[in-house]
């Protein structure tokens, strides 16, 4: 069966070669880049090899969904990070502080801060909790079906928007990198997605994650190695010269423009922060280790690679002022200060190039690839799980199915996910989808995160406020983010936004927890009285990890 | 989710061992600390960036590029992260030992 996948995915982009010659259409697109094939390829190959012994392997429905629960702490860390970081990470983030300088910093420590967060508040309880999804935490004492239901529904509004954002900078970067039509590229992208989740499961999922977490951080190291090779490995000499090229001049040490008030800067910081915590593909991830021990350690190694690589990035975009920014290779005309060829986001690409040749492009550009399928891969995963595990198997079938009935679920529900992901990241193609993230962080932070953190602390949680909670943080969120700039204005055309700002979490995470917590206490019902009672035995087993899922035995 | 009455018996019984009490309060009350600190210098951060950003641009000392605001993030950075390791580290000795015991003793009394 693999051999046979590989032929048709080297048919695929053979025949998209042929396409590249009426490149005339698209403008943006770029000639097919030979050394940026060969590279995928590979990784695509290794990845596949990979699924064909993960299918092999996935056969229990902890097998699909977390690997058995037998993932080290090291292994998860760089998992972790490789679900993490996406491709917005390095071409967003290294355009940032191209453009912005020091603001791009200040967004990065605010992607990381919700880490130590995790570790001291959630790791070891997610862990001794929950089983394959985060809704095994949040459902644990109250009503399966309802709280189940809206978990879902949350989890998998998360999973669309972030998959969206994702498919459509896939398809836009893949034409760019790759010189494939858009169209195809979504193909390539879902189709590979579905084979790796639908296959090989969780197994292939961490794995695929892993190796482009690895490609990933010696990907840029080796970028910026080679950048600062240029400046004597001199910070400040690269910053003199920077500061004095860039035509923002000293304000590039300010912040500026990407937090303009206090609200904005505030609202960004609690949304990136508690978003991060509520994310459930991150979610899942601490499901796959052995125990809590091993969760611990997991955050440990994953927050290490991701501070590492944020400031691996602000040397690169640093660098890039200079080295990129300088030189008329890399702007439309030869005109320097002129648009960028290949737009904005092509800044580490264009680093790359300049420092290494073809062959470091070729490389990140394989990277970035890598990249994308990893994250919507995880992505995928977290939300047929939702369908398979929370809605098919307990809320209809109410815990009556059998496993070999869930896995199938689990399956059509991947190749769904990967056919949403295609038609949606068409439909999408020619809109600014920079506000989907930010709704998908801001949705985590206000409806899933809210609801987990209080049923793991607070006795008090009772069905009724769970649900009444995360609706109302859920709806708030969207609606906030609808009624903003990048959605009201950008998208639909109206003159003046009616939220003024782009991040909804300031209000409306506050607002899930207050309706949350004012409607638990209002209910006094028996089954209230149950679940207020059930919390001392959840209470030990989230301390001690007794009771908790068993790593499966291979 | 479904528990069964001998595992019952045990949650009862870790809830009567007072080093259970012990572990929780230790454990939770190191966790807590460790959140403060991290939440009040990054929103104290924040405030900063959203209230004076002016001081993020000034430079330690005169002719180096290096400002207050990147020096704070790299600090914050490194120290969070230090941080994580130092409860992994008592996290996974100290308080890991004092739950095995509990467990131990717990499910040893019940049989």
């Amino acid at each position: 069966m693999l051999a046979r996948l590989n032929v048709a995915l080297l048919g695929l982009l053979a025949s998209t070669l042929s396409f590249a010659g009426d490149a005339i259409s698209a403008t943006e697109k770029q000639p097919l880049n030979l050394h940026a094939i060969g590279m995928f390829v590979l990784f695509v190959s290794m990845t596949l090899g990979i699924t064909y012994w993960a299918a092999g392997r996935t056969k229990s429905a902890s097998d699909f969904y977390t690997a058995g629960g037998g993932i080290t702490g090291f292994q998860n860390g760089l998992a972790i990070a490789g679900d993490y970081m996406s491709a917005a990470t390095l071409l967003g983030l290294t355009a940032l502080v191209y453009t912005k300088g020091v603001d791009g910093y200040i967004y990065m420590i605010a992607f990381f801060a919700g880490w130590p967060i995790i570790l001291f508040l959630m790791a070891e309880r997610l862990r001794n909790l929950g089983k394959f999804t985060f809704a095994d935490i949040t459902s644990y004492r109250l009503n399966q079906s309802k709280v189940r239901t809206m978990a879902a529904v949350s989890s998998l509004t998360v999973v669309c928007f972030y998959l969206v954002a994702q498919m459509v900078g896939a398809g836009q970067l893949i034409k760019l990198l790759f010189g494939l039509d858009y169209n195809i590229a979504l193909f390539v992208v879902g189709a590979l997605m579905m084979v790796y989740v639908t296959f090989g499961g969780m197994v292939a999922t961490t794995w695929v994650q892993i190796i482009k977490a690895c490609m990933l951080l010696a990907g840029g190291t080796l970028v910026a190695v080679l950048a600062m090779s240029q400046f004597g490995f001199s910070f400040e000499k690269m910053m003199g010269q920077a500061v004095s090229l860039h035509s923002l001049g000293e304000k590039l040490l300010f912040p500026g423009t990407l937090l303009p008030d206090p609200i904005t800067a505030l609202s960004l910081g609690l949304g990136l922060m508690f978003g991060t915590a509520g994310l459930p593909h991150i979610l899942m991830r601490f499901f796959t280790v052995t125990n809590a021990k091993e969760a611990r350690k997991s955050v440990l190694y994953a927050s290490g690679f991701v501070a590492y690589f944020f400031n691996v990035i602000l040397l690169m975009g640093f660098a890039a002022i200079i080295i990129v920014g300088q030189n008329p290779e890399f702007f439309e005309g030869g005109q320097i200060g002129g648009k960028i060829v290949g737009g904005g986001n092509m800044i580490a690409m264009h680093l790359a190039k300049a420092v290494g040749g073809n062959l470091l492009l070729g490389f990140l550009s394989a990277v970035a690839f890598a990249t994308i399928l990893a994250v919507v891969s995880g992505l995928a995963l977290a939300g047929a799980a939702a369908i398979s595990h929370d809605i098919y198997a307990r809320v209809i079938r109410k815990g009556k199915a059998t496993e070999t009935e869930e896995l199938r679920v689990s399956r059509f529900a991947s190749v769904g996910l990967g056919l949403v992901a295609i038609v949606l990241g068409i439909a999408f193609e020619k809109m600014n989808v920079a506000f989907m993230v930010a709704l998908a962080f801001g949705i985590a932070a206000s409806a899933n995160f809210p609801v987990l953190i209080l049923s793991m602390y607070w006795k008090g949680l009772t069905t009724r406020g769970a649900v009444a909670g995360g609706y109302a943080g859920l709806v708030a969120a969207v609606l906030l983010v609808v009624f903003s700039k990048s959605v009201w204005v950008t998208v639909l055309g109206n003159a003046e936004a009616l939220f003024p700002y782009d991040q909804p979490a300031l209000f409306s995470m506050p607002l899930a927890f207050l309706i949350t917590f004012i409607v638990s206490k209002l209910d006094n019902s028996a089954e209230a009285q149950a679940e207020r009672a059930a919390f001392e035995d959840q209470y030990v087993r989230a301390q001690t990890g007794f009771g908790a899922a068993e790593a499966s035995s291979h | 989710m479904s528990t069964t009455a001998s595992q019952n018996a045990v949650y009862a019984r870790i809830r009567k061992n007072p080093r259970f009490a012990e572990l929780v309060s230790k454990r939770q009350g190191f966790a807590t600390l460790l959140s403060i600190i991290v939440l009040v210098i990054f929103y104290g951060f924040f405030m900063v960036v959203a209230f004076n950003p002016n001081l993020i641009g000034q430079r330690l000392s005169e002719g180096s590029y290096v400002t207050i605001g990147i020096a704070a993030e790299l600090f914050m950075f490194i120290f969070f992260w230090v941080l994580t390791a130092v409860y992994v580290k008592r996290a996974n000795g100290e308080f890991d030992e004092i739950t095995a015991e509990i467990v131990r003793d717990a499910s040893k009394e019940v049989k």
